[in-house]
């Protein structure tokens, strides 16, 4: 077990974690059969982008920050980096550009502004925390208790200990121009593209046709757990009563009400409401970022596009992490 | 003489999974047999990374870049051969303390169904429960076996807060809830069994397969 860092120990210490800030990696994957579900980070480019930006291997767990508005102190020198939302960040008082990679030396103070532009923030230090990994992540489930920091959101007062203490810390002062991620990323205002899932056939023909052509509107009540959206109602042929099944994040399951609920990283392993269809991985992470009260709209694709979609944006990332490979070595 | 395959209804769930169910019938310890014995044959699939059973269904996650219609034929093949086989559970008893503090529904249980609170106890208890499948919270058994006579609707509104440890009855379902959550099932006892510790192998107390009995620790009715 990991435990609170000693005074002195290399750590980083929360002065303030925002509205939620919990320890994520890449999601806990083999537990579902256990009732356990994937947790992990809600945009899980961003905290890849981190971690590469530091040197990491892509899973290393890092700290996903809501909406911004954070403080915490270094305890020791440390490389850091910080992706995701833009929350305006500064090192003692030092404005970063958003995609930084930074040294920090002790005592130094990192400070996120409100978030524009996305919902969540991810930092990423080089060699990653000092957290125990439990049933295979050291995602934090909220929901369970366990993993992450103590189980729970980061509170004022924790103090996170550092896997590279103790060695030498590079100076870095660098990091990537947002354009770069265009390829990675693609167009912003790109329709969230859903793959039909087992009860598409039962909804009428006007809630397939509001499926992609209505706006949604994602409620203020969604979390981590799952985005509710408000919109028109989408309504059955006729009535379904449903076993209770595993669900993923992603799914769209559709309750009686007909204001669909779209399954994220927290979301239960089993469900039982009609699923109209399920958002394609590679914008799950499109999800993690839209800000609650902001709209979005749907497109049907088929599994084919969504497989297409998943590799393109696989050869995006490599490219992009080579580039910033050879850059970072060119630096050092 | 083999009894005939029930149908296979396959369906994509995103680009990764692949949910298979049957007809749409009262759940069917058979039928559930056999998607036991889908999970476990189709965890030998190369391109499988998790089977996950659900109630008469299973999730198979697959990697997204294998080829779709040959991951759903191997399914299929898996379905059409595999037949099934009962799963040699443990039998896992679950003394209960009814009514009172921990058992705060017993009364409105008893109301609902037009039995005596020690009646509702006494069917509950006298019951054999099978665990279909884990799920909804870590280590939460989906049980089959409840007396019909015992079946009450869900609460409206689910309450924000139900201890772990607490048994419950939803619907025509009975269980314990593992983990400290919100939940819309009604509360008739409580028990000390721990369900749920990760840094337990394995994790969770029950298993698909295992056979549970209640036994009354006490009764308040």
């Amino acid at each position: 077990m990991t435990g609170q860092a000693m005074n002195g120990e290399a750590a980083i210490e929360i002065l303030s974690p925002g509205p939620l800030a919990s320890v994520q990696d890449l999601g806990r994957h083999g537990c579902l059969a256990l009732g356990v579900g994937r947790s992990g980070a809600m945009d899980p480019l961003a905290l890849t982008l981190a971690n590469r930006l530091v040197g990491n291997e892509a899973g290393i767990a890092g700290i996903e920050f809501t909406l911004g508005a954070f403080a915490l102190r270094f305890h020791a020198d440390a490389v850091f980096a910080l992706t995701g939302a833009d929350c305006r960040a500064t090192l003692d008082g030092l404005a970063l550009p958003p995609l930084w990679c930074m040294t920090a030396r002790a005592g130094q103070v990192l400070k996120g502004g409100a978030a524009r532009g996305g919902m969540r923030s991810y930092l990423a230090v080089a060699g990653g925390f000092r957290v125990a990994p439990v049933l295979g992540s050291a995602s934090t489930d909220l929901k369970g208790g366990f993993g992450g920091w103590e189980g729970r959101a980061l509170r004022p007062g924790d103090r996170l200990p550092l896997r590279a203490a103790g060695r030498a810390v590079p100076h870095c002062d660098w990091g990537l121009a947002p354009e770069s991620l265009a390829a990675l990323c693609g167009p912003a205002d790109a329709p969230i593209r859903v793959v039909a899932a087992a009860e598409y056939g039962l909804f009428d023909a006007a809630a397939r046709r509001d499926l992609v052509e209505a706006e949604w509107t994602i409620q203020p009540d969604s979390n981590r757990v799952g985005y509710r959206l408000a919109g028109p109602a989408l309504a059955l042929t006729r009535r379904v009563e449903l076993l209770s099944h595993g669900i993923l994040p992603g799914t769209i399951q559709v309750p009686p009400s007909g204001q669909p609920v779209i399954q994220l990283s927290d979301a239960n392993t089993c469900g039982g409401y009609p699923k109209i269809g399920a958002v394609i991985g590679a914008d799950l992470w499109r999800l993690g970022q839209a800000r609650l009260g902001s709209r979005l709209r749907f497109a049907l694709v088929e599994r084919a596009a969504a497989v297409a979609a998943l590799r393109r944006q696989a050869l995006a990332a490599e490219a992009l992490f080579a580039r910033l490979d050879r850059a970072r070595r060119a630096v050092a | 003489m083999a009894e005939p395959v029930p149908p296979l209804h396959t369906s994509w769930l995103g680009e990764g999974a692949v949910l298979c169910q049957s007809d749409p019938a009262p759940l069917e310890p058979a039928l559930q047999e056999r998607f036991w014995t889908l999970a476990e044959a189709v965890r030998r699939l190369p391109f499988a990374r998790e089977a996950v059973p659900g109630m008469n269904n299973l999730l198979v996650m697959i990697d997204p870049d294998a080829e779709g219609e040959a991951a759903v034929a191997a399914i299929r093949q898996c379905w059409a051969t595999a037949g099934r086989r009962a799963v040699a559970g443990r039998e896992v008893t679950i003394p209960v303390r009814y009514g009172g503090e921990g058992g705060y529904d017993l009364a409105h249980v008893a109301a609902v169904t037009g039995l005596a609170p020690a009646e509702v106890v006494r069917r509950h208890s006298a019951g054999c429960y099978v665990v279909y499948a884990l799920g909804s919270q870590p280590g939460f058994g989906y049980l089959a076996g409840l007396d019909p006579a015992l079946a009450v609707p869900r609460r409206d509104v689910p309450r924000v807060r139900v201890e772990g440890g607490s048994v419950v009855i939803g619907g025509a379902q009975t269980g314990v809830i593992s983990r400290t959550s919100p939940s819309g099932w009604h509360v008739i006892g409580t028990t000390d069994l721990p369900f749920f510790d990760p840094d337990r192998d394995p994790p969770a107390l029950l298993a698909p397969g295992d056979t549970i009995r209640f036994t009354i620790e006490s009764l308040v009715p």
